[in-house]
């Protein structure tokens, strides 16, 4: 077997839940060594369970799990060494600086002293944390606190990195720089399993997999998850979007009509008859719009559809 | 061991930045002393005290003498009318009051027998009772003054052995010892514990290559050097300022005081593996080590005296040997063969407790 195409995380019909209500219900899931895998869903999705079970921090009720070969539960101690995990709620030391977090977790992970010097020179260069190095972590800027997040479970170069909604609550531009990172990291050759609630992020993964009440609706590289997606799209480009999607929706014609922001999906049959009636709805109804065309589905709007299906 | 040292390393940082733990460790302790020490006064001095001296005669003013030279007693009002009692005990003016009554020289000469008659305020009771034995002390010489018999069939000389002044001091000052200790070690360790458990920081350990016992003893350690340094200002304090005795080895009382440590941290990581919330992981340490350690313990309110269920509950708490451990050495000079039993106990109780608390201490979220 080729080492790229081993599994570093195997997932088989994995059951987890608290108290009766279930956070994953029978999820299999596979993440070959040097993708950047994105798990994308709402808050509730299960998706913090599910890598809390890859880090053996919660026991499944059922099914087999294993990550670089191993049991998480059972085998735990043979691949904390291997893994890098940043979990969802910023988990360093608020009274700690930059720095000292770093130094605390190269020392927990019993980095010796000459690297742990370099390692944190470069990293400090990487996340262009340097001129904060004496700052107090709750000092820190959101997108900050992330990048150091990630520093300190980098010190000690895991094989697997496993990272919680790294973006949730980071402004625009340091979401574009974390996702720089994790590109040079993934180069580096680290496995990156990421979880997030954007849609736009999961197209930067190589492999995704749409999570929704536990379960996976839809797996593989994103082409391959929007090519799913049965409909034809058209979007209308409008200042009276709210107004448009009122119009529209209670049109049997539709498949689905919906709004996002300055823009509202409709998804239809056939495009050519699609784009007519509503350009006849939206007069009727005294819309005026930019833009009706056809256009390409996005992951959002396979998830939505994926979603209805289910409902 | 070497993965507990950044662990100590990270708390010592942790509470060196935290002003307020700092204060709790370093400041209350000594706050605390003086408060304690000058406070909780159990001599009864200078008890004011009313008399109506109703018999006006050399007899009668020689009693009084007696009560106002003893040193416990000090006259404040000479009562006119027995109406005044009432309102001078109300108004506290007063605390006991001594009557005596018209025909007093009279029934000692004619009859040899007499009789006065002593009101106590009994709403302090403690204060209440003190004043009860000392009156009858006084009477009990005067009576025999009186009397013609030279010489009684039996006398009572007591002496007052390890604290002969009767100091409060001397019994507050290692009980205090034994609560601080208490607090610091339990009420802290609890809280930092389950602090990282609230904000989350535990899920990063976990996920870490430590093991549970380097995660707890690299937190409880800087607290346990902590206390011993209060414990150490307390007793130097104690020692020069307040002038407790040291009759025994203080090599045997660091010693077994380590024991006491562990016990009450034992407690504190217990604690930290119920309680999900610093708040919570607070109150159960306040009411299951502060409270019982200063109330049930024997610090203020002897055992003896307690009711038999509490008398129970009071063998059980740790304070309650501790007490016994460092007055024995402190006030008696005990050594070992003395303590053993309560060192036992402490040891075994410290031992039950860790083992539960390792048990308990959970390595995954659920």
């Amino acid at each position: 077997m080729n080492a790229m195409d081993t599994p570093v995380i195997l997932v088989e019909d994995l059951v987890k839940s608290y108290d009766q209500v279930s956070a994953v219900k029978s999820l299999d899931l596979e993440v070959v060594s040097g993708a950047m895998y994105g798990l994308i869903g709402p808050d509730g999705a299960g998706k913090t369970t599910l890598l809390r079970v890859l880090c053996g921090l919660l026991t499944p009720d059922s099914g087999e799990v294993q990550v670089l070969g191993f049991n998480p539960i059972t085998e735990l101690a043979r691949i904390k060494d291997a893994i890098g995990y940043m979990p969802q709620r910023f988990s360093l030391y608020p009274d700690l600086s930059v720095a000292e977090n770093m130094r605390f977790f190269a020392d927990i992970y019993r980095i010796p002293k000459q690297e742990r010097i370099e390692r944190t020179e470069r990293l400090m260069q990487f996340s262009r944390l340097e001129p904060f190095k004496d700052r107090m972590a709750h000092a820190l800027s959101g997108g900050m606190k992330q990048k150091l997040a990630l520093s300190c479970t980098l010190m000690h170069t895991p094989k697997l990195l496993i990272l919680d909604e790294p973006t949730t609550g980071v402004d625009p531009v340091s979401r574009v720089e974390f996702w720089n990172i994790l590109r040079e990291l993934k180069d580096q050759g680290v496995t990156i399993l990421v979880t997030t609630p954007y849609m736009d992020e999961a197209s930067l993964c190589d492999r995704a997999a749409l999570m929704y009440d536990g379960k996976i609706l839809a797996e593989g590289t994103p082409d391959q998850i929007t090519e799913r997606y049965p409909n034809k799209l058209i979007r209308v480009i409008t200042e009276e979007a709210h107004s448009a999607a009122e119009a529209l929706k209670p049109n049997e014609a539709f498949e689905s009509v919906e709004l996002y922001g300055d823009r509202v999906h409709v998804a239809v049959r056939e495009t050519a008859r699609g784009i007519d009636l509503i350009k006849e709805l939206l007069g009727r109804n005294n819309v005026t719009y930019d833009s009706v065309a056809k256009c390409e589905p996005h992951l959002e709007d396979i998830f939505v559809h994926l979603v209805k299906q289910e409902e | 061991m070497l993965g507990i040292l950044p662990v100590i390393r990270k708390e010592f940082i942790h509470i060196w930045r935290d002003p307020r733990t700092l204060a709790i460790i370093i400041l209350m302790p000594i706050l605390q002393l003086f408060i304690f020490g000058y406070a909780i006064d159990m001599d009864v001095r200078d008890i004011k005290i009313g008399i109506m001296d109703q018999s006006r005669t050399p007899a009668s003013r020689e009693l009084i003498q007696k009560f106002t030279g003893s040193g416990y007693f000090e006259e404040t009002v000479a009562i006119q009318k027995r109406a005044e009692i009432e309102d001078l005990f109300r108004s506290r003016k007063i605390k006991a009051a001594l009557i005596i009554p018209v025909d007093y020289a009279k029934s000692i000469k004619r009859e040899g027998v007499t009789s006065v008659q002593v009101l106590i305020d009994g709403s302090d009771s403690n204060t209440g009772s003190i004043v009860l034995n000392t009156t009858r002390q006084l009477l009990a010489g005067a009576s025999f003054e009186i009397s013609n018999i030279n010489r009684l069939p039996m006398q009572i000389t007591s002496t007052i052995w390890y604290n002969p002044e009767q100091e409060s001091n001397h019994f507050v000052v290692p009980g205090l010892v034994a609560v601080l200790l208490m607090m610091i070690c339990a009420l802290l360790t609890s809280i930092t514990i389950t602090r990282e458990k609230e904000t989350g920081t535990m899920e990063q350990l976990l996920v870490a290559p430590l093991k549970p016992y380097q995660i707890i003893v690299g937190k409880v350690l800087p607290y346990v050097v902590l206390a011993s340094v209060a414990a150490t200002i307390i007793l130097l304090i104690g020692r020069f300022w307040f002038k407790v005795p040291f009759t025994g080895s203080v090599l045997l009382l660091a010693t077994l005081s380590i024991i006491y440590l562990v016990t009450a941290l034992a407690f504190g990581i217990l604690i930290s593996t119920i309680a999900r919330t610093q708040q919570t992981a607070m109150m159960m340490a306040l009411m299951a080590t502060m409270l019982p350690s200063v109330i049930l313990s024997g610090f203020v309110f002897p055992v003896a005296s307690m009711p038999l269920f509490l008398q129970g509950i009071a063998k059980i708490i740790p304070a309650t040997h501790f007490l016994f451990i460092i007055r024995g050495i402190l006030l008696k000079g005990n050594d070992i063969s003395v303590l053993f039993p309560y060192v036992i106990y402490l040891a075994a109780l410290s031992l039950l407790l860790l083992v539960i608390s390792v048990k308990r201490f959970k390595v995954r979220l659920d």
